[in-house]
């Protein structure tokens, strides 16, 4: 601890350069040895942590990110069991290097697609290869695991030969995929997951309208992360400043109905509302028993948007009272009685004065709100149904479904951007720091 | 909250309606997750209240969906309930042995969180941190990226170094748990830090104590409320997480909620409403204890509560 007396002493004595420290060295380098050395123990401190954190967290997620730009199902092909790695259609990776973009292609190119397939045949490589062209392509599976069958059948003229098994072989759009897709490195991941896609010549289009799917879902996702954030905040605010402005042995006591939410099992309160909104559960069977609602047109609250937004809306609710009514606690009340007592009505006191000085906790918890919704799975997964699902639903698809994991990957980096953009602005307005869990 | 005196009627109207628009947002908050309880006690397989529970006719409840999950997998259910009967039960019935799981990662994730946790915002609390800023956002980052994220990345990211054929049981499960639960400690710990006065450590120093010394008894027992918090935060983090189990646990790996989200898609049935009633109770004792945790806290630190 000697270091902070030595700064203390510093910075009554400053700027005199020719003081020394009782061993005869110069002040100001000891001074600076010192402060590196508490620098570095610090840092010692937290680096166990990171070290952790980077190995477990960010180059997982850093090594997925990769597969949005790299995918070798058509270069490379692994043996399952020995490990053993063949590069695969090089001849017409080679042929593609040495005709342009645009070239139609020739005995030559086709001559190679050939003995590629007698390849594709050895190493039992055709259905990955073929996979790997049909996420562009669809159609285009089957017609390399038969080419690859019949390869070495195959004999000159390779055109015809191969025309003859499927006439889709002169198929520019296949020729334009085939070429991207010989290298392991491609921006079309990105591209599928804007809808777009790029025709026979290269050039980047829109997607069929009946294909276009990616664009609606982060559209949908912004959109309802928007309303859910909008409805936290309407049902936040009145009880923020309820609790706020108890006394605080009450206060306490209510927010403990705020805080046991926040403490319940994210599956547990999804289950809750499944319970309460199905079409024969609590809720309307509340409305129908009150004569409300006609047993025959009972609400279709869920598994649609509906069950969505109120689960969600209910589940984020905490993330929003938190932080608004850490700002609004603080907040003198005397200065709305001042406004009042100057004249100004309940409503333009609350409009004028109280509600800027409440501007903060509305930031932080909208910004906290909205970056959770978007990442949310769980719940749209359960009572979200067919139209009821967001961004992460899709790339669980893909995860696990369709197995198309660049793709995934890409639209996961897309998330993934968005949201560390708005983790920076959160930490360029709020602060990190100020995070706080009830 | 009081109404002057000299309120108008219209203020009166307008206060009443607010207070009831308030209790109104309240019982939205807490309602969802109080209905499972009583659901819970439901004799007939059924998500609502049948009229026999309406009219508080004891025939209407029951506790066979309690009795389920302790039945359920077993390999006798039928067998006379004697010692035997639970130790069938303690081995076999799969709610036991996801609760088994559930308390092992939880355990172990938590103990690795809490540890790392608490060292890094130590030091991360000490003004000469370099690059403070940048560093405390990649801590919290996990908190903040979406779980699907976290899960497809360490899908991978396991598969490529084979953690499965190591040879040790939950690891992989555990290691993203204790990433999952590590912003709750450094948010808690930090936070008892914050007005942490120095010069306490500096007056062990100068009567004698050696750093390790300092830390134990006088920095440990000043922030143990917080350290205590945030390893509940993070054992909750682990209780309650699926996605991760579900890309990165193995077979047999089957945790309570692991088990919960697979009887809601398959099978709704009642019995994951004891399931949740029971995980509502266990809520409640945590958020008890860490509310007094934070008042201990408060006091220890002599803050008057804000």
């Amino acid at each position: 601890m000697s270091d902070a007396t030595l700064s203390q002493a510093t910075a009554v004595n400053e700027p005199s350069a020719g003081l020394t420290t009782a061993d005869g060295k110069p002040l100001k380098q000891a001074l600076l040895r010192a402060q590196s050395h508490a620098r570095r123990r610090a840092f010692l401190l937290v680096a166990p942590l990171l070290a952790f954190i980077l190995l477990t967290f960010v180059m997982p997620i850093g090594q997925m990110l990769h597969r949005s730009v790299h995918n070798e199902g058509f270069t490379w092909h692994e043996d399952v069991t020995t490990g053993h790695r063949t590069p695969i259609m090089t001849n017409l990776s080679q042929w593609f290097d040495d005709n342009p973009l645009g070239t139609e292609p020739d005995e030559a190119a086709f001559a190679a697609l050939a003995a590629d397939l007698v390849v594709l045949r050895e190493v039992k490589a055709a259905g990955q290869a073929g996979t790997r062209i049909n996420y562009e392509r669809s159609g285009s599976r089957s017609m390399f695991t038969k080419a690859a069958r019949r390869a070495n059948k195959l004999e000159a003229p390779y055109k015809e030969a191969l025309l003859e098994l499927d006439e889709d072989w002169v198929d520019p759009s296949l020729w334009r995929v085939m070429r991207d897709a010989s290298s392991s490195y491609t921006a079309n991941f990105y591209l599928a997951a804007l809808d777009r896609t790029k025709d026979a010549d290269g050039k980047v289009t829109q997607v069929n309208e009946n294909r276009q799917v990616y664009v609606k879902l982060f559209k949908r996702t912004l959109f309802l992360s928007i309303i859910i954030t909008l409805l936290t905040l309407i049902l936040a605010y009145p009880i923020a400043h309820l609790l706020a402005t108890l006394p605080l042995g009450k206060s306490n006591l209510l927010m403990i109905l705020v805080l046991l939410p926040f403490w319940t099992s994210l599956l547990v309160r999804t289950t809750s509302w499944m319970v309460l909104l199905q079409s024969q559960g609590v809720v309307n069977d509340a409305l129908v028993g009150m004569g409300l609602l006609g047993d025959e047109n009972r609400l279709e609250m869920m598994y649609n948007q509906m069950g969505t937004l109120i689960a969600m809306t209910h589940i984020l609710l905490p993330f929003m009272v938190l932080p608004l009514y850490s700002v609004m606690r603080p907040i003198n009340p005397s200065y709305v009685r001042a406004a009042r007592s100057l004249g100004a009505t309940s409503w333009t006191a609350f409009r004028r004065i109280y509600f800027p000085q409440t501007v903060p906790g509305i930031g932080a918890g909208a910004l906290l709100v909205f970056i959770l919704a978007v990442g949310y799975y769980i719940t749209p997964a359960l009572v979200g149904g067919a139209d009821g699902q967001l961004i992460s639903n899709l790339i669980a698809f893909h995860m696990q479904k369709s197995l198309n994991w660049s793709l995934a990957a890409a639209l996961a980096a897309l998330l993934l951007g968005g949201i560390l953009i708005l983790y920076w602005l959160y930490d360029r307005l709020v602060g990190i720091d100020n995070l706080k869990l009830g | 909250m009081a109404l002057p005196t000299h309120a108008s009627r219209l203020e009166r109207i307008w206060h009443y309606t607010y207070l009831v628009i308030c209790a109104a947002i309240f019982l939205f908050l807490i309602a969802p997750i109080l209905v499972v309880i009583p659901l819970s006690f439901n004799a007939e397989p059924y998500f609502t209240f049948t009229e026999k529970m309406l009219k508080l006719d004891p025939t209407g409840y029951s506790t066979r969906w309690y009795d389920l999950l302790l039945t359920f997998g077993m390999t006798d259910p039928e067998a006379p309930r004697g010692w035997s009967w639970w130790a069938d039960t303690w081995s076999n019935a799969a709610w036991i042995n996801a609760a088994k799981n559930s308390v092992i990662v939880g355990f172990f994730s938590t103990v690795l969180a809490t540890v790392l946790g608490t060292v890094a915002a130590l030091g991360l609390s000490r003004p000469e941190m370099p690059g403070r800023r940048v560093i405390m956002a990649i801590l919290i980052s996990p908190m903040i990226v979406p779980i699907i994220i976290v899960a497809t990345g360490l899908f991978f990211f396991y598969s490529s170094i084979g953690i499965q054929d190591w040879g040790i049981p939950y690891l992989g499960v555990i290691l993203a748990h204790a990433t999952l639960g590590i912003p709750f400690v450094i948010i808690t710990v930090t936070a008892t830090l914050v007005g942490f006065d120095h010069s306490l450590t500096r007056a062990a120093a100068n009567l004698g104590a050696d750093p390790v010394t300092t830390f134990l008894r006088v920095q440990m027992p000043l922030i143990l409320p917080g350290v205590i918090s945030g390893a509940l935060f993070a054992f909750v983090t682990s209780f309650d997480e699926v996605v991760v189990v579900l890309f990165v646990g193995g077979l047999d790996e089957q945790t309570i909620p692991r088990q919960m989200w697979n009887g809601i898609r398959e099978q709704i049935s009642p019995a994951i409403l004891s399931v949740a009633t029971i995980l509502v109770l266990i809520s409640i004792a945590l958020l008890t204890t860490v509310e007094l945790l934070r008042r201990r806290s408060e006091k220890l630190r002599g803050m008057s509560p804000q």
